[in-house]
């Protein structure tokens, strides 16, 4: 027992010492902003790049905004949302941010949209998370999303499927919340004009071996609907291919990324005309966006070639809370109440279109069709097609018919 | 085995001779050796106790008065619940000589069935009163701790880590990927803490002094059982399980036994873990967690109980603050480097560093009395 003492001691004042550091820097003319990303853990590559995004946000405004110097706190976690409550709660009550920004992935989202019910006088600025659950049940009067979710990456894909002749289609997924997401946002627009999704394959996170769910594919499918990540898209991929089957793919918003367009199989031809959907493309056309890609190049040379989605959101999301302070000034008296009505008034003009909030404090945003095309000299990517503005939550539905279809789930939506 | 066994097993034939041989001027027949009673025990325990243990417990109660309540909640009341679930690992591997890396899957058992029993978020809960489903999710864990025991007890050494590790990674896979019973990867969420007589438990004055009773509770109880024919039969079957069983003593069931006890721990530990983060996931039982245990454990030192705590307090703190250390990637290096090097200059973790410490103080005493003295 002896032993607590002394080093208790020395660890205490480690950590008050510490605090303190953290804490001199506080002038009246700084405002601290908490950033949060998974540093660590599955998304660690993710993470590191959406740390990227918030810097050049805060770097293209000159480390300043509402006339007052912004700093930023530095946050890790490792996708599980213990850590990233645990993360959070370090940022607000020890190091005192004004402003939260993060997380990175949709678990973590909902748990720091619990907690910040506990803090109403910070604001909370989702960063990347992308679960419906986060703005859709029980939301949250202080926890913003200044991009779309999920589901909404996934409207106009199911037209767009039928437009190809996929009336009808054999889904595999992921077993979790973000493919759910995905597959709503697919299917919410498919089924109503009138596709059927045959069979749901749902596999657990990081599945090695497909060959059970190939087995079980109908031989009467038009399409394969593939809503895995990138490596286990590939995985499905070879598997299928060296069963010897021949079905064209609709893919999800991470499914045709630079993994699996790289993809070097007998059926590497196959993968072309593969449609997509998401936020966001490496193609888009815009000044704006070319804009955005040479920034993140010229202030990121260790980065990647073009900014991953992580980046582009934190960017959005950086940006949105940086011109809200703009708005007010810095003015961040009385609960943040005019920041917040600043925030809620927003027009993000954005790299990859316009974005505005809704009731919920959920982004309404634009989103990309791809397609897979092959470029002069051999190599894959991804053209945008169409482009279709102002997709809401409710995911082109009306609000009566999305309320009773519910949150994506195993079995909803279902039409088989 | 009972207080009457370990009479009659003292006073039959060895153990007569024993005693006799070792106290040469009880000639006569010896009476029966009493269990000891209640009465002389507390007052010999109180007569242990020295100045630095009502130091300590008078800091560990006053802590939350000066410090804030980021400190009083995140660090104070992370630590003790930790420090539990890792006193649990301490008592096993320490006392019983069984490393155990389930430990994390008894303590995410017993939340898991907070939440399931309990109120959360999902509709899979069945909102029984509170008290109803803590006992429950203790009674739970603790009979899956048995299990373990029951499936690792006749393992040694790297084999008991390795089955229990496999253990606690199926019981990963099980919360990950099954929805009916345990929602697999959203988890629980808002499983809140009680309210009790007006006072919010996950306030964090409230829920620190619960998690210190929870620990002051098991670490005496530690103390005691460890003292007990019960405790000392366990470290026999540690040392020498070969002679415990020519002995008499059921080996086995000592063992599995002591998986039980730890799995008490465990449970209440898991328990204060699911009110503290208000929701459990796959991942607060996973792999990582389960080797934080482990690092908890063997940081502070399997000595002595106290080691389990001081261990938990260093991980808590090295865990929160090495990011204000160093760059923001390269965080994790400082953890690392940490407990590298703890574990480097002391096999015997933190506790091993006192013992060295004081054994240096007292012979560097020892010479300068020796000198100024004659």
């Amino acid at each position: 027992m002896r032993l607590k003492t002394p080093v208790l001691r020395t660890l205490m004042g480690t950590a008050a010492l510490v605090a303190l550091c953290a804490g001199t820097a506080q002038a009246e003319d700084t405002i601290k902003i908490g950033v949060l990303a998974t540093l660590e853990g599955p998304f660690a590559a993710g993470g590191q790049d959406s740390m990227r995004g918030a810097d050049l946000a805060l770097k293209l405004h000159n480390g300043m905004a509402g006339g007052k110097k912004i700093e930023f706190i530095k946050g890790s976690s490792d996708a599980s949302p213990d850590k990233a409550v645990n993360a959070t709660r370090k940022l607000v009550e020890q190091d005192k941010v004004d402003i939260m920004i993060g997380p990175l992935s949709g678990d973590e989202g909902i748990a720091v949209k619990n907690y910040s019910k506990t803090q109403p006088n910070i604001t909370f600025i989702n960063g990347s998370s992308g679960a419906q659950a986060t703005t859709l049940v029980d939301p949250s009067p202080n926890f913003f999303r200044f991009h779309t979710e999920g589901a909404q990456w996934m409207v106009g894909l199911g037209e767009h499927a039928l437009s190809k002749g996929y009336k009808k289609v054999f889904l595999v997924a992921e077993d979790y919340g973000f493919p759910y997401s995905q597959v709503q946002g697919f299917m919410a627009g498919y089924c109503k004009a009138g596709g059927h999704v045959v069979k749901k394959a749902w596999v657990p996170l990081g599945t090695k071996d497909y060959s059970s769910v190939i087995s079980t594919i109908p031989g009467d499918v038009d399409a394969l609907v593939v809503v895995l990540g990138g490596a286990d898209a590939v995985n499905f991929l070879t598997q299928y291919e060296q069963v010897g089957g021949d079905k064209p793919m609709v893919g999800g918003t991470i499914t045709v990324d630079q993994t699996v367009l790289n993809f070097k199989g007998k059926r590497r031809e196959s993968l072309l005309g593969t449609p997509s959907a998401g936020p966001m493309a490496d193609s888009i056309d815009t000044p704006e966006w070319k804009k955005f890609v040479s920034d993140y190049k010229a202030n990121f040379k260790d980065g990647f070639p073009s900014p991953s989605l992580f980046a582009f959101l934190y960017y959005l999301s950086t940006e949105a809370t940086l011109e809200g302070l703009d708005a007010v000034k810095g003015d961040l008296s009385g609960g943040q109440k005019a920041y917040r009505e600043a925030l809620q008034k927003l027009v993000l003009h954005g790299p990859a279109g316009d974005i505005k909030i809704d009731e919920n404090r959920n982004g309404i945003g634009d989103t990309y069709i791809t397609e897979v095309v092959k470029k002069p000299d051999g190599e894959f990517y991804n053209q945008v097609v169409k482009v279709t503005h102002n997709v809401t939550e409710t995911l082109g539905l009306s609000k009566e018919e999305f309320t009773k279809m519910g949150l994506g789930s195993r079995e909803v939506p279902s039409c088989p | 085995m009972s207080a009457a066994q370990w009479r009659r097993a003292m006073n039959s034939g060895a153990g007569r001779y024993a005693l006799r041989t070792a106290t040469p001027a009880a000639a006569a027949p010896l009476p029966a050796v009493e269990a000891p009673r209640v009465g002389p025990a507390i007052s010999a325990a109180l007569g242990k106790i020295r100045l630095r243990h009502v130091i300590v417990l008078a800091a560990v109660i006053v802590y939350p008065l000066v410090v804030s309540p980021f400190f009083t909640f995140q660090i104070g009341g992370q630590s003790l619940a930790l420090g539990l679930i890792a006193l649990s690992l301490t008592f096993l591997g320490g006392y019983g000589g069984m490393v155990s890396l389930a430990q994390m899957s008894v303590a995410g058992l017993a939340g898991y069935m907070v939440a399931i029993l309990g109120t959360s978020i999902d509709p899979i809960s069945l909102h029984w009163p509170w008290w109803l489903a803590v006992a429950f999710a203790i009674l739970i864990a603790t009979g899956f701790a048995t299990f373990v025991g029951w499936l690792s007890v006749r393992t040694e050494g790297i084999y008991t880590i390795m089955i229990t590790l496999a253990i606690g990674v199926a019981f990963y896979y099980l919360t990950l990927q099954n929805y009916s019973l345990f929602a697999g990867h959203r988890g629980f969420n808002q499983v809140n803490a009680p309210d009790v007589l007006g006072v919010n438990l996950r306030d964090p004055l409230p829920f620190y002094y619960l998690s210190l009773a929870c620990a002051l509770g098991g670490y005496f109880f530690v103390q005691y059982i460890i003292r007990a024919p019960f405790g000392i039969a366990l470290q026999g079957v540690r040392d020498n399980p070969r002679r415990m069983r020519a002995l008499g003593f059921h080996v086995t069931a000592h063992r599995v036994a002591a998986y039980s006890v730890a799995g008490v721990l465990a449970s209440v530990g898991g328990v204060l873990m699911i009110w503290y983060n208000n929701q459990i996931s796959p991942e607060s039982t996973g792999l990582g967690r389960m080797i934080d245990i482990l690092v908890i454990a063997v940081l502070g030192g399997m000595r002595h109980p106290i080691g389990a705590f001081a261990g938990a307090i260093v991980f808590v703190l090295v865990q929160n603050f090495a990011i204000d250390l160093i760059a923001r990637e390269r965080f994790n290096l400082v953890i690392g480097c940490v407990f590298l090097a703890i574990v480097l200059f002391s096999p015997d973790g933190l506790l091993g560093l006192w013992a060295q410490l004081r054994a240096r103080l007292a012979a560097f005493g020892a010479q300068a009395k020796f000198r100024s003295g004659g």
